[in-house]
Order: structure tokens, then sequence, then C-alpha cells
């Protein structure tokens, strides 16, 4: 028995050594990685869209003032690294964030990197300069940035109105790279300039995009691939037989659903496959401004109603997490605890009970199983809205409302939403970065563009501002829960549940790492190597 | 002949002035536009940036003044911009029209060297096991969906040889270059061929209770002489009829294959214009097609004459 045990310690030190060396095995430079795109962007600038179809591609030719560090898998004010910026300091009343700026950089066209571009980029951000983005999705990012002033060549402020600590988490999101001065937002769309590791090749819409080695990167030795060629496949079926059959060294990342990650293992089982969350909620937009749903009673009826378990067993098969604004544990840094979260109406474990008392909240306002309220449930023509909004629809009988499915081209889907030309919406919210402020101001702040429901609450809206003013992060968590349960409890947007989606690469293919709390920003790839 | 030809000539530009106002307006009819697109992509929309966005592409304009603006840089060879990759609209067109354009070919090469062959051997041993057997093959070719049979060739693909044939535009081998084209033609190509295939043994049957076709064989012609050479030759012309109609809708209607084998062609790319409400695009590629219909159509009856000498167009 002791001669076992002795043999087995020594067959668990010797895979833990040799773990240990695969980890510690020294990079391979060249190769070029291949991976398959999932759709043809818009444009390749990142400031100018709001999807990582153009994150992903486009991340690498940039770098940004700070950024997440590429190899933790959880985003937080810890894991934020220098960049282009050599260090940071807040100023005593937490109102100015300075950057001292790594000296030498040039930007690929052999131009001088200088606290100039970093102003150039920020004032276009903050819409205050003479050239124009065509769109800025991230405008609201930066309310609280009064001016950005460069002092000197390699250094530069952001002067705020109050302090904000989550500023730094907003500058190292994928979202935030620095735009070269000298390049107008026109040519970035069509063919981009950066600092990063890789300089920008070919964008053939809904072809290919293709980047190759800068091989004067400011970081010597990185990056270690020659290039990476994203081949644009919109065939789901056809992409994944290309990953199977070896033509891909990678899948796109967080795209692969659960039932496809279990074709993918079956039929390579040697690719390297990872289930993590994306942080983007499914969730229910409602007109509260018109009736049937200006009555707060008929609103929580549908909260209490849902059965957010058969959400994610029939959509994942139990792969995604249930949790209120904020992403949920453990990949989340700001959910609120799950005995606070089951206090709210509607996150009981006991469904039945629920949905009795929906019922008597739907009686007292009329309606009963003789009498039913039909409405249409408004959602884009895309599976993963199509698809829990019937089941939503389903869920909502239980409770006496009909609901119609009513599909709606993406072209027309946000216009509709902006009209409030709807009664009840299934929408999904995608989270940059894993803070309350660029959720909660996005998303339910009086007056934001994207705060689509109209939902408008100044005594929630004083509670955001002191949130983000906060410098002590316990108590900053505190506020954020007590916020995330005062939404839910007033069915601002109710969210269903925070979905999870697979990645998966050739075993060869070394340094991925998936982020567990935003699908934004993980994608610089300087550090990805191939062994073969 | 002469005058028909010139009436057919401009009985063509009527048509494609009418398709050009026909696809001008109905874009505009469609909800949405480019604009609207772009900032449902982005989440938000700021009417500003919108107003200035809806300028910059000409689209504050009224519809006709924007018709004409099209119409003329149409004649001047001008297609104008993409909204969408912001390139001249030639420079995205023109390098995807060889590639949907040898695929076309390549299906319709596959259709009648297939389709006709098989038909006069259904035909000629009408009612036999063969006969059966080759309608069965036509009719499961006219059944089966093109995206269907291309995902199964390409499932089969990668379990048999463990690779499969995608688009890949510097093919590395001939083998490779062979099966990115051929494989796809194939796919699509099995519809037509079942489709030229039914219509080549109705035809054939037709031909073969004449009384000429007697008269031949009372004449001691050979079997082969009589369905190759007396039969085929007046069966034929519905079969052009088909193939130039298959020709017309391959250019356009090769979307599914193109997709399934992420072939960057013509269709695949008018539909993500489409998508995008790329006016430039959408419309300059519609165009192109009409002008390919038209054109296909023309000289599928100008070889009505030239095979059959019985046609004659007149004055």
């Amino acid at each position: 028995m002791r001669s076992v045990r002795a043999l087995a310690a020594v067959a668990l030190s010797l895979l833990a050594a040799s773990n240990v060396a695969a980890l510690a095995a020294e990079p391979k430079n060249g190769g070029i990685l291949k991976v398959y795109h999932r759709d043809s962007p818009a444009s390749a600038s990142i400031h100018e869209e709001a999807t990582y179809s153009v994150n992903i591609p486009f991340m690498p030719i940039f770098n940004n003032l700070v950024i997440y560090k590429q190899d933790v898998p959880q985003n937080s004010m810890e894991s934020i690294v220098p960049d282009l910026a050599e260090s940071w300091a807040w100023s005593g009343d937490r109102k100015t964030l300075s950057f001292k700026l790594r000296q030498g950089v040039k930007w690929h066209d052999g131009k001088p990197f200088t606290s100039a571009d970093v102003k150039c980029t920020f004032d276009m951000l903050m819409g205050k300069s003479q050239q124009k983005f065509r769109k800025n999705p991230r405008k609201s990012w930066y309310s609280e940035v009064v001016d950005v002033t460069p002092k000197g060549d390699f250094e530069v402020a952001f002067n705020l109105t109050r302090p904000q600590p989550s500023m730094l988490a907003l500058l190292a999101s994928g979202y935030t790279p620095v735009y070269p001065c000298h390049v107008s937002p026109g040519d970035m769309r069509t063919k981009p300039v950066g600092t990063g590791p890789f300089k920008f090749v070919e964008f053939k819409a809904n072809e290919s995009i293709k980047i190759t080695r800068n091989p004067d990167y400011w970081k010597k030795g990185l990056p270690h691939l020659d290039g990476i060629e994203y081949t644009i496949i919109t065939n789901r079926s056809t992409a994944i037989l290309g990953f199977i059959s070896g033509q891909f060294d990678m899948t796109f990342p967080t795209e692969v659903s659960i039932p496809l990650l279990k074709d993918v293992k079956k039929q390579a089982p040697k690719a390297v496959c990872v289930v993590e969350p994306v942080n983007v909620s499914t969730n229910i937009i409602v007109n509260s401004s018109s009736p049937p749903f200006d009555n707060i009673d008929i609103r929580r009826a549908m909260a209490l109603a849902l059965d957010r378990k058969a959400f994610v067993s029939i959509l994942f098969e139990g792969q995604a997490d249930i949790g209120g604004t904020m992403l949920p544990a453990p990949g989340g840094l700001w959910a609120m605890p799950k005995e606070m979260l089951e206090t709210i109406p509607g996150y009981g474990p006991d469904i039945n009970a629920n949905r009795e008392e929906a019922r008597k909240l739907m009686a007292k306002a009329g309606y009963g199983p003789g009498k039913h309220l039909a409405v249409k449930v408004a959602t884009r023509n895309i599976p993963i809205y199509r698809d829990p909004a019937i089941i939503l629809i389903d869920q909502l009988k239980s409770i006496h409302i009909d609901g119609e499915l009513d599909v709606v081209e993406t072209a027309n889907w946000f216009s509709k939403v902006a009209r409030k030309d709807y009664a009840l919406g299934l929408n999904l919210t995608g989270n940059a970065v894993d803070d309350p402020d660029q959720s909660f101001f996005e998303n339910y702040s009086c007056g934001s563009e994207r705060n689509y429901t109209n939902y408008c609450n100044k005594d929630i809206e004083k509670m955001f501002d002191e949130q983000s003013a906060e410098t002590d992060v316990a108590k900053r968590k505190k506020l954020v829960w007590e916020i995330d349960k005062k939404l839910q409890e007033d069915v601002a947007r109710p969210i269903i549940y925070h979905g999870r989606m697979g990645s998966c690469w050739q075993p060869y293919v070394k340094g991925i790492t998936i982020m567990v709390n935003s699908s934004y920003n993980g994608y610089r790839y300087e550090d990805v190597w191939m062994d073969k | 002949m002469f005058a028909y030809i010139v009436r057919r000539l401009v009985l063509m530009l009527v048509t494609l002035f009418g398709i050009s106002v026909i696809i001008f307006v109905l874009l505009r009819v469609v909800p949405g536009n480019i604009v609207d697109i772009l900032f449902d992509a982005a989440g938000f929309v700021d009417q500003a940036d919108k107003a200035n966005l809806e300028k910059e592409l000409g689209l504050d304009q009224p519809i006709f003044v924007q018709y004409v603006k099209w119409i003329g840089g149409l004649l001047h060879g001008d297609l104008g911009y993409s909204y969408v990759s912001e390139k001249p609209a030639l420079q995205e067109i023109l390098p995807r029209i060889p590639i949907t354009a040898r695929l076309a070919a390549l299906a319709l090469l596959f259709s009648a060297a297939i389709g006709i062959p098989l038909g006069v051997i259904s035909a000629v041993k009408q009612g036999t096991r063969l006969d059966y057997a080759l309608r069965v093959v036509s009719l499961s070719g006219l059944s089966l969906p093109s995206f269907w049979l291309g995902l199964l060739i390409l499932m089969a693909s990668v379990a048999m040889f463990g690779t499969m044939p995608i688009f890949n535009p510097n093919p590395a081998t001939w083998t490779e270059a062979f099966a990115i084209y051929c494989v796809p033609a194939m796919a699509v190509g099995f519809r037509s061929a079942a489709l030229t295939m039914r219509i080549t043994r109705s035809s054939m049957l037709e031909i073969l209770r004449q009384d000429y076709i007697r008269t031949a064989r009372a004449k001691g012609a050979s079997e082969s002489s009589v369905n190759y050479h007396h039969a085929l030759k007046n069966a034929v012309l519905p079969v052009i009829t088909v193939i130039g109609i298959e020709a017309a809708f391959l250019i356009g209607g090769l979307i599914v294959t193109e997709t399934v084998f992420n072939i960057p062609g013509v269709a695949r790319f008018l539909v993500e214009a489409i998508r995008w409400r790329d006016y430039p695009i959408v419309q300059n590629l519609v165009m192109l097609i009409a002008l390919v219909v038209v054109v296909t159509n023309f000289t599928v009856d100008m070889l009505y004459a030239a095979i059959d000498p019985r046609i004659r167009y007149t004055d």
C-alpha cells in the first residue's frame, strides 16, 4: 500500500513538474495565427464601433495608456498595468489623474508618439476637437472629464469634475486605444495606424483581415507571431468545420455556443476549449410610459413570473449565471451576494410561490383566467434574441399574459426602441468593463442615449454619483449592491441571465487568456505563440 | 433580322432603365438606411451625428436628385463609393465577378455535361430500370437544398480527408484550386444537372415520336445517329432555354453555395450589402445581374436561330 502511495506521489510530482515545464516553456517566434471571424465589421475603427467584432482583430494594432494585464483572466484595478503610460498618479483631491508617457515609441508610419496624440484621442472622444468621429458610442464614459492637458511631450493629465476611481478601468479597456493625431478618423476606419505589436495589412470586407508583426514594437522581443489572419466566415457550421479540420488555429473567441462546443470536443478531442462569462446580460425592456406596463403591479407580476433557471437550462445546458445588473460572481467583481439577490421579488427559489403572487398582482390590475392581457414581445431577428423571447412568452402565459413574438430586423430595431414603439422587448446588453460606472450611467441614467426604457429615478441617480466618487472599494461595493437591488425591484430592466460562451484553440497555440468578466479587453495577443 | 436585333437592343435598354428605377425606389422604401444600421450597431443614436452622416453620404438629398447622380455617374463609369468600406464601389465589385463567373461557368458545364447525356439515355431507355434510376437521381437533385448538400460535402470531406474545400484566394496546389471551385460547382450544378436532365428527357421523348425519326430509322440510320444526330439536335432548343435561365440565375443566385463554401463572390456580397443598406453596392450589383440576364436572354434567342434553321426573325 505504501509503495502504491509513493508511486502515486511520484507520478503526481512528475505531472506537476511537466506542467510547470510546459508553462515555463520558452515561447517560439514565428507563424501566422489563423482565426475565423464571425462577421464582417463595419469598420476598423475601435472608437467608432460597439462590438467585439472590431476589438478582436484590431486591438493588436494599438496600445492604450494602461491595459488590463493580458494573462490575468479577471479584469480588476489590481490587474491594470502600464502600456503607453509608464506610470500614473492620482492627485490628493483625486480629481486629477496624471500619466507619465513612454518615450521613443513610434507609430507604425514612423512618426513619434507624444502627449499630443493622447490629447487628440480624448478630445475627439469628448467631442471637443475639429475632427469628428462618425459615431462616438462611448462619449458618456468621459462625462466627468473636464479636459486632458499635456505637460510637455511625455506627460498628460486628465482633469475630472469629481473623483472617479473607475476612470482608470475605462482607460484600460480594449475600447480605449490611443489614436494618432496625424491620421484622420476616416483613414482609421479603413487603414488604422497604431503603436501596437501588429501592423495593419488589409481588410477585405466579407473576406479577411490581415495584420503583420511590427518589427519595431517598443516591447523588445514581442510579438511572437509573424501575423494574424482572420478569415470572415459568416456560416457558423462552415467555420466550426474549418476549426475541426485544422484549417484554423482558433475559433472566434467567446462565440462557440454550448451545444456546438460539445460537437467540437467530440470531433477535435485535442482542442483546448473553455467556457467563460461574456458579461452580456439578456434582459427585458419595458415601456413603462404607456399602458399596460405603466402599471407597476403588472411590471412586478412579470418580474415574478420569470423562471430564470429554465432559461439557463434550455439555452445553456445550465452553463449561464443568474444575477442583477452587475455580472455575477465568481467572474464578476460587483455582484450582490446570493442571499441578498434572493430577497428580490422574482429571484426566490420557489417559482410557484412567485407566480402565485404574480397572479394576485395581475388580478389586482384586472387580469385573470377569464381576461388575458395580450402584448407583443419585440426582439431582434437574431437567434440569441429570438430564442429567449420565445421562452419568455411561454413563461408569461402562467400569469395570463398572452405574448406574441414581434421580430424586428436589425436595421429597424434601435429606431423602434428609441421611438418607444413597443410594450415589451427582449434585449441584450454587453458591458465592456466590469465596473458599475459603465453599466449604471450607460443603461439607467436619466437622459442616457442607451437608457432605452427611459427609466429615471432621481434618488438612484444621486446614488450613481455617490458610488462613482467613492474611493473605498468595500463601501462602494455596498452602495452598488443597494443600487442594483433597487433597480431590480423597480423592474427598470429585469435581468434574465448572464450568458457564457465557449472559445477553442488548437493545443499548440499558447498564451491565450479568455477574460472572465469582459469579452472586449483581452485581444492584444503580443504574448501568443505557437508551439509547432 | 437586323431590325429585330436593333429592336431587341432598344428593349434591353428600356428594361435596364426600368430595373434601375425599381431597384432604386425599392431600396429606399425598405425601412432603415445605412445610418440607422451603423447607429443600431453602436446601440445609441446621436441625432446631430446622424444628420451629419446622412449629409456626408448624400442621403439627405431628394430621391430624384440621388437617382440622377447615380445614373449620371454610372454612364460615366463612376459607380460611387461603398458606404461601409468607403472604397470605390467598382474596386469592391470587380474582383468578385471572376470568382462568381468561374463558379457559375463550372456549375453550368457540370450541369450540361451530366444532364444532357443522362437525359438522352433516360429517354432512349424509357421504362427500363436505368431510366427509373436516373429519374430518381434527377428528382433527388431537384429536391435536395443546395445548402444541405454543401454542408454534407464539407462534413464528409472533413471526416474522410481531414480537410475541406473552403475558399482560398491563393491555392497552394493544383488539387486545392480544383477543390475550391469544382466541389462547390458540383454542389450547385447537381440541381441544374437534374433540371437539364429532366428537360432533355421530356424533349427527347417528344422528338423520338416524330415521323421523321421513324423515317430515319426506316432508311436504316443507326440508333446512335438517330438519337444524337436527328433527335438531340432538335430536342436541344428547350434545353438551351433552361441553361440560359440557369446561367442568369447563377450570377446572383449562388448565395447559399457562396456562404457555405465561404466564397467571396457577387451573390454573398450582394446579400451583405443589402443587410447594410449599402445602396451604391446593391444598385450597381443588381444592375450588373440585370445586364447579365438580359444579355443571356438575347444570346439564347440568337442561338435559336443559329441552331434551328426553321426559326427566322423577320421584319
